[in-house]
């Protein structure tokens, strides 16, 4: 079993604030890391790699700095790692993200299944994996919560719908997207740890996966970001002040004609 | 690329600052950017001179873009019933499409939906693309996504939208990766250039810490989902004409690799917070589990239900169904009382058409404040509890 788990270097967002006075981004102190849904996608390819034998290999786009999370992926049991990074993939939506890795994943050879994160925790987007899917031409099933089953030939997954779940079989190759409650991420041994560090890292630029220039980075990018501003304030607010007792008593107040 | 003209450069350190990313930093008298550059276009949009600018190189424009006409709603059929989301879409599209002077049309695959037409057409569709197969009876991603590619290739609109719904999230992105056309996940709000057609895609951006506006200028149609809740349906008007015409679907738009072995409707255990009219909610400043239990019970004596933030989800304090904002629900309830929630932007998105919003916040400059009617300023654990023993008092 071949199996490519797709991850992404992303600032840890919960540290990401909103400065009130200058209305700009606060980054101090704010880490990358790896992408949250990511962590799962990783855990459940090294299960079905210990349970059916293969080979986990973890692909990034990313800038050089990037390469610190295949080594953590690495450190929690995949096998190999695959930086995917040249300047010319700067600014890259959704679609050109997609088409791009699906570049690498074919100059990597054959594959029974990929695995993704539901959505990356800077974008939210959630399409990227389908968008993959797309451009290989795979079956795919996104917000997988469960693997029921899994052999060489295909795979049984309950999928998160709005009102329950719906449980489909793929045939392989295929493409999922992971949501949270699908495992419990292992950490990293001291094993992995020093394998993460001797593991040569696998880089591939433009040019090595035969990318068309019009279909990677910003040109190849149909979305464009043309405004980033910050939310306007509520026009009739009403924020009190002294004691808790004297705030309470102004709130309740202000809500009986409401309540 | 990022170019800086380093002669109208002043090194006033406001593109550093408005980088989430850490890429550009002042050296000397100049700023400077570095290899993390996402080309994101932040610091291009908050230099005050100008000096900041990005160029695409060999952009492609696609060469029949004037043949697209129309908006188009993707109505989403499951168990029995269309989304209400379909709904809200084609209040919004009507008015998108009345705009432009275009038509309104929905495109409905299932299995035997005709009978949903009508109520498409009454809430403001001129056209409905019925595509109906017994094996789009169950919702199947490679065939669903098949079925409105098909159409859209046939149709053209210069817009497609889709509810940002399990399904509607699952298959547009592999529609639109197909149509090579932009999309736009979640947006909050949509609005039309008339001249050109342009649809403002507006979107939290960065993880939801700020509001991002987007264009895709060279390519049709524009595709953006919107999540429920987010716009308002039209009142149904079951005296509008319009025209069903049925898809004709080709052999090879109903192939499926996907076999669905089960489709379980989960019990409904918990109280649906879109559907309540007082929310509690408790953010990172409970500090703990416990927390909720003070928030339950505020809750339970304004008859509401208990909301929460990414960050009480993410501690494991409450369960995902409660959360509020960019990845959990959509809320518009008559009172929501935050607490110990700092409002990000990403938060914010999900509660903000609230009627009144009340904001308990130990933080005088936490962003909450900004989209509360009534804020206190305390001690969550001090205040809630007073505020129990004030509504109690009221009731006697």
């Amino acid at each position: 079993m071949n199996i490519i788990v797709c991850v992404k270097q992303v600032p840890d967002t919960k540290d990401v604030r909103l400065d009130p006075k200058t209305n700009t981004l606060a980054r101090e102190g704010v880490e990358s890391i790896m992408n949250p849904f990511d962590r799962h996608a990783l855990e459940e390819a090294v299960a079905i790699k210990e349970q059916l034998g293969g080979k986990v290999t973890v692909i990034t786009m990313g800038p050089p700095q990037a390469e610190t999370v295949l080594r953590e992926a690495i450190a929690c049991g995949a096998d190999d790692g695959v930086l995917i990074s040249d300047r010319a993939f700067a600014g890259a939506d959704t679609w050109a993200t997609s088409y791009t890795l699906a570049r690498a994943v074919k100059t990597l050879g054959l594959f029974d299944l990929i695995l993704c994160g539901k959505q990356a925790i800077d974008g939210d987007t959630a399409q990227v994996g389908p968008g993959l899917a797309c451009r290989l031409q795979l079956p795919y099933a996104t917000c997988v919560q469960k693997t029921r089953k899994v052999t060489t030939a295909a795979i049984e997954v309950e999928r998160m719908m709005d009102d329950g779940y719906d449980v489909l079989r793929l045939p392989l190759p295929a493409l999922i997207t992971v949501v949270k409650d699908i495992n419990e991420p292992r950490v990293a041994s001291l094993k992995g740890k020093m394998r993460a560090k001797k593991t040569e890292i696998r880089k591939l630029s433009a040019a090595d996966i035969g990318a068309d220039h019009q279909c990677i980075g910003l040109a190849g990018s149909p979305t464009q970001v043309v405004r980033v501003f910050s939310p306007e304030a509520r026009g009739d607010r009403k924020i009190f002040s002294g004691s808790v007792t004297e705030q309470v008593d102004q709130l309740v107040e202000c809500l009986r004609a409401h309540l | 690329m990022l170019t800086i003209e380093s002669d109208k450069c002043t090194a006033c350190g406001i593109c550093e600052t408005s980088c989430a990313f850490g890429a550009i930093t002042v050296q000397d008298d100049c700023a400077v950017v570095n290899e993390t550059c996402t080309l994101c276009g932040a610091c291009v949009e908050n230099c005050p001179v100008d000096a900041l600018h990005i160029e695409i190189a060999g952009k492609k424009i696609q060469s029949d873009i004037e043949m697209y006409s129309g908006v188009m709603v993707f109505a989403e059929y499951r168990h029995g019933g269309i989304a209400q989301v379909s709904y809200e879409l084609l209040g919004i599209g009507r008015k998108l499409a009345d705009k432009r002077g275009v038509t309104l049309s929905a495109v409905l695959p299932g299995g035997n939906v005709a009978s949903f037409t009508e109520a498409l057409i009454a809430a403001g569709a001129d056209t409905v693309f019925l595509a109906e197969h017994p094996v789009l009876e169950q919702f199947r991603e490679d065939v669903y996504a098949a079925v409105l590619e098909q159409v859209i290739r046939e149709q053209k609109p210069e817009i497609v939208l889709a509810g940002a719904t399990a399904i509607g999230r699952s298959v547009i992105p592999f529609v639109a990766h197909a149509l090579n056309a932009g999309l736009t996940a979640d947006c909050t709000h949509l609005e039309i250039r008339e001249k050109d057609g342009m649809l403002l895609q507006t979107r939290p951006a960065f993880g939801g810490n700020i509001m991002a506006t987007i264009e895709c200028p060279n390519t049709r149609p524009q595709m953006a989902t919107v999540r429920p809740k987010v716009m308002a349906p039209a009142v149904p008007d079951r005296t509008r004409k319009g025209e069903v015409i049925k898809v004709r679907l080709l052999e090879q738009t109903l192939q499926t690799k996907i076999e669905v072995l089960d489709s379980v409707i989960s019990d409904g255990d918990q109280v649906n917070i879109q559907e309540v009219e007082t929310l509690v909610a408790g953010g990172r400043g409970l500090e703990s589990e416990k927390g909720f239990a003070l928030i339950r019970e505020l809750a339970s004596e304004l008859g509401g239900a208990v909301a929460a933030s990414r960050a009480a989800v993410d501690s494991g304090w409450i369960p995902y169904p409660h959360q509020v904002g960019q990845t959990g629900k959509t809320v518009s309830p008559k009172l929501y009382i935050a607490c110990g929630i700092s409002g990000a932007v990403q938060h914010a998105v999900g509660m903000q058409s609230a009627e009144i919003v009340v904001a308990i916040n130990r933080d005088c400059n936490a962003p909450i404040f900004n989209i509360a009617t009534y804020g206190v300023v305390g001690d969550l654990y001090e205040v809630v509890p007073q505020l129990i023993k004030r509504l109690k008092e009221i009731k006697k």
